[in-house]
């Protein structure tokens, strides 16, 4: 594996090595004190955030510096594009100064694409940490470490994605990983809120609804998508009220879940909103399992990525 | 990394050099050894853990541990210690999965720490197997356990209990048999490219 | 050349129809056809080779002035006499906008000075493309440039009321408007068709019918004002239905009320181009499905599109080369224009090289009102044609093309058919792949 741009790009033989290496590595420091792997000790592993996301740029920190990495930030300020140097000039300068891999968040879908083209002819590895509305494969493999931990495995398994399916990078990594991993999906969101045509996108047993209480007494998970701020006004859906009575992860609604069922978020949660306080506190909730098992997944990708010899395909 | 088939390369191209039979008389020898050497059972003698390298180390590990306590009747605590992470040749070789780590309950501080492993040949894992220690413990002292010693040592390392030095040409390789991975025991001299 | 020297094509064949015959040009006009047996300064062997009236592009942007990094004029005129081009529209998205006499003059002149093709400014609708307010139309018409196609393109005259009143007062002009239909509350952050593959690839939507309903809209409005109305790029299989409709309702005599035309790489190209991110295949409006596509060529084929319009669009590498949002929209076209076609229609039957003529020449120049372009190949005609290899096929690369930007989609496809000289009033502005006089 050279890069990491799309969890569409992983088969379940892929992604289970990845989920394992995760696992193995929240075992090998399970009760350290020392939380420090010599692995990638002299290797450089750049962040280059385009948007704000205080949670994964440190959770992907955190992860290289456990594997000893020399890590660096580099904070795009803003998000705005064509102002200054153009991300193909950063992205060869970072390389040409020694970068073994960057770690890419950016607004524009396909951003991440696009560094791993300019980079082809150059030893350096690309991590897409979350490109515009396309993908964030990362997150996904996060869920799926989560579902695999709390639920025993994810084949055949029924979870729901509940929201803003539509704008959600998080949802497409997952609607493909978790698929992959031979999870049944079904999608519940106001019209408004789905991507166009997913039913052709060639998913196997994805299923659409708009009834979330009718779905949620078969599901071993649910996952909850956060409602961005902008979407409210927007005119997706009446008022903040009408979704949440509609969409949002009420108690009422979590005591129609089966008792092994699992509620994930990938943060960070409106409360009140699509999720109510006290389901987000609850035992099923995994929300701060997802946080934790982000670091291990990290250095999964930076192992399988880094801690081996060159793959340039 | 695929398991890779065992025993199953041109007769022509290996030479067996240690039996089913071998390879049983051998570890009881060692697990005689590593009594007399550690003084086990003596009032002054330390906690000694057994700690075998995945992934062959650790079920001869469970082998020594056996017939310790058979010819002495102390049970040896045993776990395992994987080194992949701590290697210095990862970027060499396909992504190499992770092994489990297992340390017993009371840990390793202060305890007389045995590495197991299947063959000594360059140090390189044994390296990586102390420095991976250090991270888990600070042990009394460690010794290291091998079934076979090949030579050609990189490391200013060298093995407290050997179970057989077989000289060997750098374009051969030794490939060690377990029955609880491989279905049987024995260990082959192989030609280079069909060893480990 | 001078105008008395005479010049002969030995052995083509006009419209790709019957015999080889020779064309004898002189003073710029076609003197005889048959077997030529005069003598002349010039001669173009043929080799049975197809000739066509010169082409004629509705739809380029030229860059002049403004963006003289990506395109020139003069560059420009060279790529389109390679193209088989002897007739260019230059649209107004300039800087400064093409919105007054000024500009379009100087860009006219600039055309007539490179001297390759005919180069007309088209004239802004409204001022600085802000769709608010007329620009004045009625100036551009008179000015030297005689401007007789108006257009905000790269932008959608989206007032309904401004778009009334810009049809209404063309009608008295004798000019046509023609329209970016792209309703914008509907397109806003519009990245890529609004499909499932842009969908799946996180690329905000263009949906067709923010098109459709402005073409649907505009005809409607065209028909009950009496106005003439010329659509820029169709690119939908519903467009085409809209335009069926409206076309059908046209009561004026050869039915010429509203017009479309359609770009080659909506002919050929669709949205599973999407998925490299590349945005070589950003362009507005969008590429669309394969069955979009098919139902523009088949409607090329039915005449209910009238004509084959490049939007010839050069962008610099900087505007390319980045992450797909940044990106301009635009491809060039102007040199691979005739291969899609070729490639596109005529092989697959679906046109004839007569067909051809009519969609790359006769109807645009109709449509823009040219007196001397898109002429019957005969006696006594101007000797504006174009010469064309059907059977050659040659490998698309950017960097070899004129143009001064090489942004082309089709970089290392091998296309079919290839312009062997192109002739201006009786000039070879073009022959064996260089442009000049």
């Amino acid at each position: 594996m050279k890069h990491l741009l799309t969890a569409a790009a992983l088969d379940a033989a892929a992604a289970t090595a990845v989920l394992d290496t995760a696992d193995g590595l929240k075992h090998a420091l399970l009760g350290r004190e020392v939380h420090k792997l010599p692995t990638l000790r002299g290797r450089t592993v750049i962040t280059m955030f385009y948007e704000n996301s205080t949670r994964t740029r440190v959770s992907f920190e955190i992860a290289g510096k456990w594997m000893s990495a020399d890590v660096v930030n580099v904070s795009a300020g803003g998000s705005s594009v064509g102002k200054g140097e153009s991300l193909r000039d950063t992205a060869l300068t970072l390389s040409a100064a020694g970068a073994d891999c960057v770690i890419i968040r950016h607004p524009a879908s396909g951003a991440a694409h696009r560094l791993a083209g300019w980079l082809r002819d150059t030893g350096t590895h690309v991590v897409n940490a979350g490109d515009g509305m396309h993908e964030h494969p990362t997150q996904a493999l996060l869920d799926a470490a989560t579902l695999r931990e709390r639920l025993g495995g994810i084949d055949g398994r029924r979870i729901a994605i509940v929201g803003d399916v539509r704008h959600s990078r998080v949802a497409r990594s997952n609607v493909h990983l978790l698929t992959a991993l031979g999870a049944e999906l079904v999608v519940v969101a106001p019209p408004t809120l789905l991507p166009t045509g997913l039913a052709e996108w060639g998913v196997p047993g994805l299923r659409v609804t708009h009834d979330l209480d009718a779905e949620l007494p078969t599901v071993d998970a649910v996952m909850m998508l956060r409602v961005q701020a902008e979407r409210m006004h927007g005119g997706f859906f009446p008022s903040a009220r009408e979704y949440s009575i509609a969409y949002g992860l009420s108690e009422r609604r979590m005591d129609l879940l089966p008792d092994h069922a699992v509620v994930l978020h990938p943060g960070p949660m409106l409360r009140g909103m699509e999720i109510a306080s006290a389901v987000a506190d609850s035992p099923r909730s995994a929300i701060t399992a997802q946080v934790r098992n982000g670091v291990h997944v990290r250095m999964a990708v930076l192992y399988h990525l880094l801690a081996a010899e060159e793959d340039r395909s | 990394m695929a398991p890779r088939t065992r025993g199953a390369t041109d007769p022509g191209g290996q030479r067996q050099l240690l039996s089913a039979g071998d390879v049983a008389r051998t570890v009881a020898r060692m697990a005689h050894q590593i009594i007399e050497k550690t003084t086990l059972g003596s009032a002054s003698a330390p906690r000694v853990v057994l700690l075998g390298v995945p992934s062959r180390g650790a079920p001869l590990a469970q082998r020594l541990a056996t017939r310790m306590a058979e010819f002495s009747g102390i049970e040896v605590p045993t776990g395992a210690v994987d080194v992949t992470l701590y290697r210095d040749d990862l970027r060499r070789k396909p992504t190499m999965p992770l092994h489990e780590t297992v340390v017993p309950d009371d840990g390793i501080d202060d305890a007389l720490v045995v590495l197991v492993d299947d063959v000594l040949y360059s140090g390189r894992t044994v390296r990586a197997a102390l420095d991976a220690l250090r991270d888990l413990g600070r042990p009394r002292a460690v010794q290291l356990a091998v079934l076979v010693d090949r030579g050609h040592r990189e490391l200013p390392i060298r093995a407290d209990y050997v179970g057989k030095n077989v000289p060997t040409a750098t374009d051969e390789g030794v490939d060690v048999l377990l029955s609880e991975l491989d279905g049987e025991d024995g260990v082959l001299l192989v030609r280079r490219g069909e060893a480990r | 050349m001078t105008g008395t020297s005479q010049l002969v094509l030995r052995g083509v064949r006009p419209y790709g129809e019957g015999d080889p015959v020779d064309v004898l040009v002189r003073d710029g006009v076609i003197a005889e056809l048959g077997t030529v047996d005069t003598g002349a300064d010039t001669t173009i062997d043929g080799n049975g080779a197809v000739l066509l009236p010169g082409f004629v592009d509705l739809h380029t942007h030229l860059r002049e002035p403004g963006r003289e990094d990506t395109e020139t004029i003069e560059s420009g005129s060279r790529a389109a006499a390679l193209g088989g081009y002897t007739a260019v529209f230059a649209m107004a998205n300039t800087t400064p906008v093409a919105d007054n006499a000024l500009v379009t003059d100087h860009v006219w002149r600039r055309g007539q000075e490179a001297g390759l093709v005919d180069v007309h400014p088209v004239g802004a609708v409204t001022v600085g493309l802000d769709g608010e307010k007329l620009a004045e139309l009625g100036g551009m018409a008179a000015s030297a440039a005689g401007v007789r196609v108006f257009s905000d393109d790269g932008h959608c005259v989206a007032d309904p009321l401004i778009m009334r009143r810009a049809l209404e007062y063309a009608t008295a002009l004798d000019v046509v408007i023609a329209q970016h239909a792209e309703e914008p509350r509907l397109t806003v952050g519009a990245q890529a068709h609004e499909g499932p593959t842009a969908a799946r690839l996180g690329l905000a939507g263009w949906p067709a019918f923010a098109e459709e309903s402005i073409v649907a809209r505009d005809c409607l409005m065209a028909g009950q004002l009496g106005a003439r109305l010329h659509v820029c790029h169709v690119s939908t299989a519903g467009t085409v239905d809209v335009l069926r409709w409206a076309k059908a309702r046209d009561t004026t005599a050869p039915g010429t009320q509203v017009s479309a035309e359609v770009t080659p790489h909506h002919l050929l190209l669709d949205d599973s181009r999407l998925e490299t991110f590349d945005p070589v295949n950003k362009v507005n409006p969008p590429l669309r499905t394969a069955s979009d596509a098919e139902a523009l060529r088949a409607a090329l084929a039915e005449g209910v599109l009238d004509c084959v319009a490049t939007d010839h669009a050069p962008h610099a590498v900087q505007d390319k080369d980045c992450e797909w949002a940044a990106a301009r929209p635009g491809m060039c076209g102007l040199q691979t224009a005739l291969s899609v076609v070729v490639q596109t229609m005529v092989r697959p039957g679906l046109l004839d090289w007569r067909g051809v003529a009519r969609v790359m020449s006769e109807r645009p120049a109709e449509i823009a009102g040219l007196p001397d372009q898109g002429r019957p190949i005969a006696v006594g005609e101007p000797a504006t044609l174009t010469l064309v290899d059907p059977d050659a096929e040659w490998t698309v690369r950017g960097a070899e093309l004129a143009s001064i930007a090489h942004n082309t989609p089709y970089e290392g496809m091998v296309l079919p058919g290839r312009v062997l000289a192109t002739l201006l009033r009786g000039n070879v502005t073009a022959r064996e792949g260089r442009a000049g006089r």
